[in-house]
């Protein structure tokens, strides 16, 4: 059955068609103009220009990163433009029947309609196109909950005194090199603010879509839960198909008070460039949580594009009792490559963690898990759990397990498991043996695989997930 | 039903099959027998379709049509059931679901409304019991943490579950104590009618004591070299494969 396997044709992807809109587009190429023209866009006040400058300032003075296991080209920046939007978004529309009707198609061909009527039930929307938003849907219904939820863009000038707390309270300016770069070109994002004792009444979700040509996307995303308060969130990606790579650096943060909960899922399907490896988009990603006393912060993340992930939503685990998880599904085909993990950082007493990895490695892919448990002297009783699988299918592809364990409290436990199987023949044969076909065997064999992870996304979108899985695998064996 | 003509098969440029002839009608059971390393479960898996099993010569119908051109999953549809030696695991994969899958695809061939999952539940779960299996088991994963028994009771669940024309049992008996072989044997006798065919491949005739085929057959390098009733397997039980192959 190994032919079967190996036999790898590429898929379409079901996202790659392009918007014709007339956009403002800016030059490519970064410089302090650039930071200037951004936030002028955006009428920013003076605190939040000086504040992009000092990032900007310091980026010049970082490298980029090179020690993920990723091979690619180095980015040239002077290609990418900064920034994009739609000209008929340069007069932000007051409601969704000002917006152009060509946006939204868009969504609705996505399967995303904007209209509250036609949405998921339950489910709030932000929309973001290329560096803007353009909509956010449910405003006002979850205006009465107290819950805010709006572009970032537009907190800055109604909700200043949150941002300016929490803005880079939780990823410094300084952490690397692309969340640097972020602070001093970030477009636009979402912003959220769950009250004292309050349960976000829907789910929220953020769909980011990169449009133009030669632009880069740089979202900055902020969860502000308060004491006992609930949040679940959920940021979905596609990009049309093009020949360049195209840039995506975002940063996200979340604050999560004593008690509070914030449940992050991500399905992630940027394009992930052409079965030679051409394209795609370059997904530079920095989010990060912290967690304050009995606090729990999840993450769940479904990742099937990008040309290059690099991203490793992590959690520090300041209050005593709190809790971090990090699920992940990571599936490379092609050319893809993706190196992803998370790190906990435990620091209060009796803090808990959990990681489960499941990379699914097809063609001529690579795919790495990179985590670090970090345990400090004060950590005590902190327990973690962690782990790895990896899945390989055809035999040309590659999985790699990168644990980084660091502990200094000596009772802390740190438990590690990891394994690598292949989709075997003999599965393959089981399940074709019982009159099931290939491709859905396999796409069977795939979803069993990450079982686990998908039952932690909500409900909604679980199914969603496996269906991307399966179109994604769709073809890969015949 | 299954007619098989001077088969040859190979498999990574080993020849194992043959030259192998076998005729079976419809209500039939055969048992194939024959010592380690004569073909027996090759014979299962070049019916079945298994990928790396290369057929260089013969043929093999099943009700008149052509079954070695299909592939796998085409055969099943067509009513051909292969029991695992050894069963593999799907983590993560229910039990419920896999079988669905199965149960729906061949309804699906066979031009019949798929089963809604109420009626199908129940059906489950009356086979389950048939084959002393703990309903439990299908929400557990395939297979997954299964005993070998556990494992061959669940194949001739399924193959309770997907009623298929021709059912090949690749040393189902294997493994297997007194107990539960007499539990796959009750659950192979309760599927016989006059228009289902089994192919036993065992080792031991002991699994013909509650199984009584029509016809044994001795497979011995890739070719039935000896032919008979019932009484052929308890004639090799007591002289062993030696003196046929010598002869």
């Amino acid at each position: 059955m190994s032919d079967v396997i190996d036999d790898y044709v590429n898929t379409e992807y079901e996202a790659g068609f392009v918007t014709q809109v007339d956009s403002n587009t800016i030059a490519p190429g970064i410089s302090e103009d650039v930071v200037r023209f951004i936030s002028a866009k955006k009428n920013e006040p003076e605190w939040l220009l000086e504040w992009r400058l000092k990032a900007f300032n310091h980026w010049k003075t970082m490298q980029e990163p090179d020690w993920a296991h990723l091979n690619y080209p180095k980015i040239d920046l002077d290609e990418v433009s900064f920034y994009s939007a739609p000209k008929s978004m340069e007069n932000a529309p007051k409601s969704l029947d000002e917006v152009d009707p060509e946006l939204i198609a868009t969504y609705n061909k996505l399967g995303i309609p904007l209209h509250e009527q036609e949405v998921l039930a339950g489910v709030a929307v932000d929309i973001v196109f290329d560096s803007v938003s353009i909509a956010t849907t449910f405003k006002a219904k979850l205006a009465e909950a107290g819950v805010i939820f709006c572009p970032i863009s537009e907190a800055v000038h109604t909700h200043p005194e949150l941002i300016k707390k929490y803005l880079g309270s939780v990823v410094p300016q300084k952490d690397n090199y692309f969340a640097a770069l972020n602070c001093a070109v970030f477009s636009d994002g979402s912003f959220v603010y769950i009250p004292k004792g309050v349960r976000c009444p829907m789910e929220l979700s953020t769909y980011f879509r990169i449009n133009e040509a030669k632009t880069g996307q740089f979202e900055r995303t902020l969860i502000i839960a308060e004491e006992s308060s609930y949040v679940s969130y959920l940021e979905g990606c596609t990009a049309p198909m093009r020949d360049e790579n195209q840039l995506h650096a975002a940063v996200v943060e979340l604050v999560c008070m004593d008690n509070a909960e914030i449940k992050y899922s991500t399905v992630q399907n940027w394009y992930p460039g052409d079965e030679n490896g051409l394209g795609g988009i370059y997904n530079f990603v920095t989010k990060r949580g912290v967690c304050h006393k009995s606090a729990k912060i999840s993450w769940t993340q479904v990742e099937t594009g990008s040309a290059i992930t690099w991203k490793y939503p992590s959690v520090i685990l300041r209050g005593d009792h709190s809790i971090g998880e990090f699920y992940s599904v990571a599936l490379t085909r092609n050319y893809q490559q993706a190196d992803t993990g998370t790190k906990m950082i435990h620091l209060g007493k009796d803090t808990k963690s959990t990681i489960i990895s499941k990379g699914i490695s097809t063609g001529k892919s690579s795919n790495a898990y990179r985590g670090l448990v970090r345990m400090s002297p004060r950590a005590d009783g902190a327990r973690n759990f962690t782990q790895c699988d990896s899945l390989l299918i055809g035999d040309q592809c590659a999985a790699h397990t990168f644990p980084y364990i660091e502990s200094k409290h000596p009772n802390a436990i740190i438990e590690h498991e990891a394994t690598t199987s292949k989709v075997s023949e003999d599965q393959l044969f089981l399940c074709m043996q019982r009159g099931i076909d290939a491709e859905k065997s396999v796409s069977m064999i795939v979803n069993g695989f990450c079982k686990e992870v998908f039952k932690e996304l909500p409900m909604e979108f679980a199914v969603e997930a496996g269906k991307l899985l399966e179109v994604s695998l769709e073809g890969s064996v015949g | 039903m299954l007619s098989i003509k001077n088969l040859e098969a190979k498999v990574e440029d080993k020849t194992i099959l043959k030259g192998l002839s076998l005729e079976i009608k419809p209500g039939e059971i055969h048992a194939i027998m024959g010592p380690n390393g004569s073909g027996k479960s090759t014979l299962g898996y070049v019916l079945s379709g298994r990928d790396g099993y290369e057929v260089t010569g013969g043929s093999a119908t099943l009700n008149g049509e052509d079954i070695l051109s299909l592939d796998a999953d085409e055969r099943a549809k067509k009513g051909l059931f292969l029991a695992f030696q050894y069963p593999v695991e799907i983590p993560g994969v229910s039990n419920m679901e896999f079988l669905k899958a199965s149960v729906d695809t061949v309804r699906d061939y066979q031009g019949k409304e798929p089963l809604d999952t109420i009626t199908f539940m129940k059906q489950a779960r009356e086979k389950c019991s048939e084959v002393n299996l703990d309903p439990n088991f299908l929400k557990r994963g395939v297979n997954e943490g299964f005993s070998g028994g556990e494992k061959k009771r669940n194949e001739i669940m399924q193959m309770m579950m997907l009623e298929p024309s021709l059912c090949i049992l690749d040393e189902t008996d294997s493994g297997l104590d007194i107990d539960a072989l007499q539990v796959v044997a009750n659950g192979v006798n309760a599927c016989r009618d006059e228009k289902r065919s089994f192919i036993i491949v065992t080792h031991y005739q002991r699994l013909l004591d509650y199984i009584v085929p029509d016809k044994v057959h001795v497979l011995s390098d890739g070719q039935i070299i000896k032919s008979g009733g019932r009484e052929l397997a308890l004639e090799l039980e007591e002289k062993g494969y030696s003196w046929i192959e010598k002869a």
